[in-house]
């Protein structure tokens, strides 16, 4: 069964081709995983059923000789996705039960690409969070642990996602990113992880959070894996009016072809006080790697940087707070019911959201209304288009920019959930990447002092997803990341 | 001003401004794909986007934009090639998203306006604010069952116009006004089918009072008209209402009011104080809307002749009177039907017949002219008829009552009548004859210079013809008769 596990993305594509492997075992082996790493509690509903049936529809197809992109590929979906006839949450409670009669864009391009659904993933609730420690079902766990085997966060909001995929209980997964909530994870768990340009991937389907923020994107394993998965869940999307037709580039071909003549830009404001040293000196690794492949790195400044949280602090729960507006008890999920409508919503909204959903509603309706909307909102997205402006000026001289995914490795469980402005600048390196729409990925870069991965981000220009995959590469390569995390299903090695 | 109020201290000016909810007409809604007929079962005509399920999407329906450009091109109003779409956002039982899609700092459509005709033929401007698109709400029903609402979703989410006019009106009767002709231009753009009972036509109407000469008093919004005689009415309550607070030394609260259609008098909904926060900013969800000029010069282009032109056109090249232009214009269907009707006739004779007896028979029969049996073609043979002297106009009354009873034409009704003009001279002087030899008395009473006399010989050979003797003919050798011989 370890076996089967071992095999990225890529090379169990190739081995289902050539039959040596069917989808059904392949499967099996990940439903297993995910039972023998159950302790992780990445896994909301393991979908069982389901994924065998999709499985063996997906060895039919082999068997036809009419293989899709991802054919027979195991894959989680965060659960903040819409999936048909499946119990899609966000890991509310005020969603508890709701099974939608429809399914998101993004899932059903990977449906539609011969993807196998395993289950429904852990979450923030509604992608809340940095440390998957909002959601209803409790905690995801990050399978990585240091030498006090104290349980760590996988980060957030889409913590389950990246904890399946580095325990392997998930060969892929699904994941959104507001503000940082798929590069953060995969810096915590040592996955790769990518936030596409926004519009990239459908809305479609997907719980709101914050609309002109929200983007989906693929976690795996490796580079390879992950330019796989994009290829098959991006598409123009008649039903997201926000969604591109400018056409995805060949990401696989992307992979090989290197950072010679590329300008890499380093930016001087990305140094934050309090960063550990370990960050830093990755990041400065990372300079070096891409140097010694070919890569010129340019000093540069964005300098509007320092204003990126407080201004995603007022957009996200602005949006967010009229987003959820419509879980209201009165057509689906929970409805605690009182002898009058306002009643009825104070009840049900009070029994639905937990805390920090609840702070983000108050936040963004205090920030939106008459008297302050001006002081905030209409400032902060004035802060917005100087932070894409800043991006605009840089990438006139540079392809990328090179810098660190998190101010620090993962945080033990429930030690910063008491302190909410601590836990928002876990989002500082990741934010004005949603802020400006720009495409971001994280691939892991080593591990700290203490065995806990590290990653690096590279954030690129609008669309171009391919010239991310090229550094990714590159830094995939020179930093060898091959350690595993302590517990992965079927052993360590 | 002529249009004063005046109460016990004195004169008060009224002041009046409308907005106008009317329902686009389109097929679908306007962000989604269901249905936005009327009349299906409840719950029936709704999408996931319009009961938002988590992760549902608006995707605008441009239709719905081209007949919001179609009425401000109508209303000679600025079109806006960019404008935005905002969220409302408040809490209601009928509102799933929790917010309404509407336009709030940039609507499709800017300032316009409305030519409106008074009660003494003259014409008055009324100033156009603005038009935007916005989404209506479901329907709330609290008669269904003792402890629960019932909501219906299907008109959640239809497109609606907002259509705001400038405090420009003085008097109820002319915010009637104001109504009957928006609604008629409307109508004949086909944006929207003015149906108020229905509800695709409803009225806020803002009405404040001041003594004449001074700034615009504190005004109250009275919600949710849907008639012509209920927007008179609030209005005039509203009117009387304000006088007396203010005469009574109170101060008039702004604030939004109910129209309570069994009393006729208007109560307060809510206070100012609890008015709603409505949170707006720009929907996330959606794009800028933007058009392009060759888009709008399209839509200009294919635009019908709207009634102001027709009403100019039937005066100037007609010469119709302007109260006839007026009245035939008012709505598209009667004037496609003039335009029909005199196409071959004598234009002015038409008019008449239209606004008299056609318009009189409709009223009095309560039909509308679209069920009319009476066809444009067979009026115009009608006025042909008394135009060639066919027959005169007093049977042509007759022989109207009897095309608008039955539906034949006019030629199968004279002839079947025996009702055709007699216009042969011999006939004529023979009936004259006859009249004036079994009346000797006066014809020498006549012709001692009592003139008064030449009616009742008129009406003498009428009678004797049945009334079918042309006229003219009758008076002509009447005259000659009576007088030669002298």
């Amino acid at each position: 069964m370890s076996d089967l596990l071992d095999l990225n993305a890529v090379e169990a594509r190739k081995a289902l081709i050539k039959k040596s492997i069917s989808a059904v075992e392949l499967t099996t082996a990940y439903l297993g995983a995910a039972e023998a790493t159950a302790g992780l509690n990445n896994y909301v509903n393991l979908t069982a059923e389901h994924a065998l049936s999709m499985a063996a529809e997906s060895d039919k197809r082999i068997n036809e000789g009419a293989p899709g992109l991802l054919e027979g590929l195991p894959i989680g979906v965060k659960d903040l996705f819409c999936t048909k006839g499946v119990t899609s949450t966000a890991c509310s409670n005020i969603l508890r039960g709701f099974v939608p009669p429809y399914e998101s864009t993004v899932t059903s391009n990977l449906w539609n690409a011969g993807g196998v659904m395993l289950g429904k993933l852990n979450c923030d609730e509604f992608a809340m969070g940095s440390g998957n420690e909002t959601s209803v079902y409790g905690p995801a766990i990050n399978p990585w642990q240091g030498s006090d085997k104290v349980d760590l966060v996988p980060g957030g909001s889409s913590g389950g996602s990246a904890s399946a995929v580095a325990a392997r209980s998930a060969l892929m997964a699904t994941g959104t990113d507001t503000g940082g909530s798929i590069r953060q994870p995969a810096a915590f768990c040592g996955v790769v992880g990518l936030k596409p340009t926004y519009g990239r991937c459908s809305r479609w389907g997907i719980v709101a959070f914050a609309s002109s923020l929200d983007q989906a994107g693929p976690f795996t394993r490796n580079v390879a894996d992950n330019a796989l998965m994009m290829s098959a869940m991006a598409s123009y999307d008649l039903k997201d009016s926000t969604s591109t037709k400018i056409p995805l580039q060949d990401l696989m071909g992307a992979l090989d072809r290197g950072v010679k003549g590329l300008k890499i830009g380093v930016p001087r404001e990305y140094v934050m006080d309090g960063m550990d040293n370990e960050v830093v000196n990755l990041w400065e690794q990372g300079q070096a790697w891409l140097r010694e492949a070919g890569a010129e790195l340019v000093d540069v400044s964005l300098p509007h940087t320092k204003y990126a949280l407080p201004a995603y602090y007022i957009i996200a729960p602005a949006e967010a707070s009229s987003n959820l507006a419509r879980y209201d008890g009165v057509r689906y999920g929970t409805r605690v019911d009182a002898d009058t409508l306002d009643g009825m919503y104070e009840a049900t909204r009070a029994a639905g959201f937990g805390d920090e959903v609840q702070r983000r509603i108050m936040i963004g309706t205090y920030v939106l209304s008459a008297g302050y909307y001006d002081a905030y909102y209409l400032k902060a997205q004035k802060v917005r288009r100087l932070i894409k402006d800043d991006f605009d000026t840089v990438y006139q001289t540079v392809d990328a920019i090179l810098t660190p995914a998190t101010p620090s490795a993962a945080f033990p469980v429930g030690r910063k959930i008491d302190d909410p402005v601590t836990n928002f600048l876990n989002d500082v390196f990741t934010v004005p990447a949603n802020l400006a729409g720009l495409p971001g990925i994280v691939v892991p870069g080593g591990l700290t002092s203490n065995g806990l991965p590290l990653g690096l981000q590279v954030l690129g220009r609008p669309f171009d997803e391919a010239g991310l995959y090229r550094v990714a590469a590159v830094l995939e390569d020179a930093a060898g990341f091959t350690f595993k995390a302590a517990r992965i299903a079927g052993g360590g090695s | 001003m002529s249009n004063l109020v005046s109460g016990r201290t004195g004169d008060w000016e009224v002041v009046i401004g409308l907005e106008v909810h009317a329902q686009v007409t389109s097929k679908a809604k306007l962000f989604s794909g269901a249905s936005a007929s009327f009349g299906a079962a409840p719950n029936e005509n709704v999408s996931l986007v319009d009961a938002a399920m988590p992760g549902m999407l608006p995707v605008i329906n441009r239709e719905c934009v081209y007949q919001a450009i179609r009425t401000g091109l109508g209303l000679k109003a600025k079109i806006n090639l960019k404008s935005v779409f905002d969220r409302k956002n408040y809490f209601y039982a009928d509102l799933p998203q929790g917010y309404q899609i509407s336009q709030f700092k940039d609507p499709v459509v800017g300032e316009g306006v409305l030519r409106i005709v008074l009660a003494d033929g003259s014409t008055r401007d009324i100033g156009i604010e603005r038009l935007h698109l916005e989404q209506d709400a479901g329907k709330s029903m609290h008669d269904q069952h003792p402890s629960k609402s019932y909501i219906d979703l299907n008109r959640t989410g239809i497109a609606l116009m907002e259509i705001v006019s400038r405090p420009d009106m003085r008097s109820s009767a002319e915010a009637a006004s104001y109504v009957r002709k928006l609604r008629s231009i409307l109508r004949y753009l086909e944006t929207c089918d003015g149906n108020m009972e229905e509800g695709s036509l409803r009225a806020d109407v803002n009405v404040s009072v001041r003594r004449p000469g001074e700034p615009l008093g504190t005004r109250t919004e009275t919600k949710n008209l849907n008639s012509l005689r209920f927007i008179q009415l609030a209005i005039d309550h509203e009117v009387v209402r304000q006088i007396e607070v203010l005469e009574d030394g109170g101060e008039i609260d702004q604030e939004t009011r109910l129209f309570d259609i069994s009393t006729g008098a208007t109560r307060t909904m809510r206070s100012k104080e609890d008015a709603h926060d409505y949170r707006y900013f720009p929907d996330p969800d959606l794009l800028p809307m933007v058009v392009t000029q060759d888009e709008v010069d399209e839509l200009a282009s294919c635009l019908p002749e709207l009634p102001d032109d027709i009403r100019d056109r039937l005066i100037g090249n007609y010469g119709l009177s302007a109260y006839d232009a007026s009245v035939i214009t008012e709505e598209r269907e009667t004037a496609l039907y003039y335009e029909a009707a005199s196409n071959n006739a004598d234009r002015k004779l038409v008019a008449n017949w239209m606004t008299v007896e056609l318009f009189g028979a409709l009223n009095k029969s309560g039909q509308s002219l679209t069920d009319c049996l009476v066809s444009p073609k067979m009026l115009s043979a009608l006025v042909g008829l008394i135009s060639d002297g066919t027959i005169s106009g007093r049977i042509a009354k007759d022989v109207f009552c009897e095309m608008f009873e039955t539906g034949k034409d006019a030629a199968t009704v004279v002839e079947e009548k025996g009702l055709k003009q007699v216009s042969d001279s011999d006939e004529i002087e023979v009936l004259i004859d006859e009249v004036l030899a079994a009346n000797q008395d006066k014809v020498l009473e006549y012709r001692s210079g009592k003139d008064k006399l030449f009616g009742f010989f008129v009406g003498q050979v009428m009678k004797a013809s049945r009334g079918q003797a042309n006229p003219g003919m009758v008076n002509e050798t009447l005259r000659i008769k009576l007088d030669v011989s002298s």
